[in-house]
């Protein structure tokens, strides 16, 4: 039988409720949202927080919303509606693409967006398709906002840039120019993590690709993202070869590790593959998104 | 500490260790000994109850978490001593073998019919596809969930129920309701 240890718990009832406890009871206290990764990890005592501080009542940073400039979402979301949300499968295909593929239908109903950046795991996939959308992650404390990209979010395997006394609040991704994006993930069974997964973001200029980002998920790649790559793609033509070059160059830069799930090259081979794969449906979507909207691209 | 959880429609006070996991919360102090307490791990989905409305795994759900909020478990299911259609197409279909997963799978399908009335065989498998069978009898569970749909459409057009669906034990033609 799995039960967590000994824990407090106290209910916030606003942000700077929340805020005022965490400062209150210090680093041994724990943000609670969907709870999906945090209560396993305290029943295998991985973590053994003090107190949890609930924040499941706060219906403000629930939201989902597509303005003219960016997508906001705030980080007690839930993936399920990060998946149903028509604005985000017209303009970032990528996170719906990743949350058919996150967890299950059930756990999706109550995981948190939030909840599953601020986790950190390495083979976790907002934190790719995040990268690739080249995001902002916004955090609260007690002396203000701070805004930090999602690429310098995280600083290593379960550990993000979110202070003890802070929490992650709002996710913002830019919507500019013709873009499209995709996601796509080789794993052994729904549920599981991925043995490799791998998002991309494409902005296009008629042909040429102005900007791109790359996400890769469970292969060791720095800040989930394939910085290589995508220095290689800028300013090159959106066509099958340039974008299979940039596959190699993203395997050629991460740094897997053989473990049950699959051996190195084998993740290797996964992260070349499926980064070409996405490149290829990313740009398909922009050029069919500037059709939509009546841009030749 | 002090919890108020309504379970089936009844409002329950208790107090609680934090600690406590919803799944066990239903189980052990209020006794509705349907919901199952499977794998611990959120992967088997045998503890599939509603919260709000929406189903989650109670074994990785805090009791404190329900404070103030509506569960619905297997018990509610049936009202006024009539079993839902889904209970009703799992018995049909031969739905259960262990019966172990079952309430959870039932938990999910009736969420599903609610949201999509007329699901695929598809769009079912993909429902449950957090939640294990180790009977491995998922066949008849799709059964199940589809005799439930075709049920209800019949329901809500009027027509007679009686002699229009057949008893369905995994025949070919078992999904041919028209």
């Amino acid at each position: 039988m799995q039960v967590p240890a000994h824990v407090e718990y106290e209910k916030a009832a606003s942000l700077e409720d929340a805020l005022s406890l965490l400062a209150r009871y210090g680093p041994g206290a724990k943000i609670l949202a969907g709870g999906h990764s945090l209560i396993p990890m305290m029943k295998l005592r991985l973590v053994q927080p003090e107190v949890l501080i609930d924040i499941n009542g706060l219906t403000d940073l629930c939201h989902i919303t597509v303005t003219d400039a960016q997508l906001r979402i705030g980080a007690l979301a839930r993936h399920v509606h990060l998946l149903e949300s028509p604005a985000v499968g017209r303009y970032f295909a990528i996170l719906r693409d990743a949350e058919q593929v996150i967890a299950d239908p059930i756990v999706r109903n109550w995981g948190t967006i939030g909840g599953s950046l601020c986790q950190a795991d390495p083979s976790e996939d907002l934190s790719a398709a995040f990268a690739a959308l080249k995001g902002t992650m916004v955090t609260s404390g007690i002396e203000g906002i701070r805004t930090v990209s999602a690429r310098e979010f995280h600083t290593g395997p379960y550990e993000t840039v979110v202070g003890p006394a802070e929490v992650l609040t709002e996710i913002r991704v830019p919507l500019a120019g013709i873009s499209g994006s995709a996601y796509l993930k080789v794993a052994r069974r729904v549920g599981d993590w991925p043995v490799g997964a791998a998002g991309a973001a494409v902005w296009l200029d008629g042909d040429t690709i102005v900007d791109a980002g790359i996400g890769l998920t469970a292969v060791g790649a720095r800040h989930f993202a394939a910085a290589e790559a995508e220095d290689y793609l800028r300013g090159r033509p959106a066509v099958d070869d340039v974008l299979a070059r940039a596959g190699e160059i993203a395997a050629e830069n991460c740094r897997p590790v053989s473990d049950q799930r699959g051996p190195a090259d084998y993740k290797r081979h996964l992260a070349r593959e499926l980064t070409t794969r996405v490149l290829r449906t990313a740009v398909r979507r922009a050029r069919e998104n500037a059709a939509a909207d009546g841009y030749a691209a | 500490m002090r919890i108020t959880v309504t379970v089936n429609g009844s409002e329950h006070h208790r107090e609680v260790e934090p600690r406590l996991l919803l799944i066990h919360f239903l189980r052990d102090e209020l006794r509705l000994t349907g919901s199952h307490w499977g794998c611990d791990t959120s992967n088997c989905g045998a503890c599939v109850v509603w919260l709000d409305e929406t189903p989650v795994k109670s074994c990785t759900v805090l009791a404190a978490m329900a404070d103030g909020r509506q569960v619905v478990t297997v018990e509610g299911l049936a009202r006024g001593g009539e079993l839902d259609p889904v209970q009703r197409g799992f018995a049909q279909c031969h739905g259960l073998q262990c019966g172990f997963c079952t309430p959870g799978m039932m938990m999910t399908a009736r969420w599903l019919l609610n949201r999509n009335p007329d699901p695929t065989p598809v769009e079912i498998r993909e429902a449950i596809s957090g939640q294990i069978c180790r009977c491995t009898g998922y066949e008849n569970i799709v059964r199940a969930v589809r005799w439930a749909s075709e049920y209800e459409a019949q329901a809500r057009s009027g027509g007679g129920l009686q002699g229009v669906l057949p008893n369905q034990h995994g025949d070919d033609d078992a999904e041919v309701i028209t």
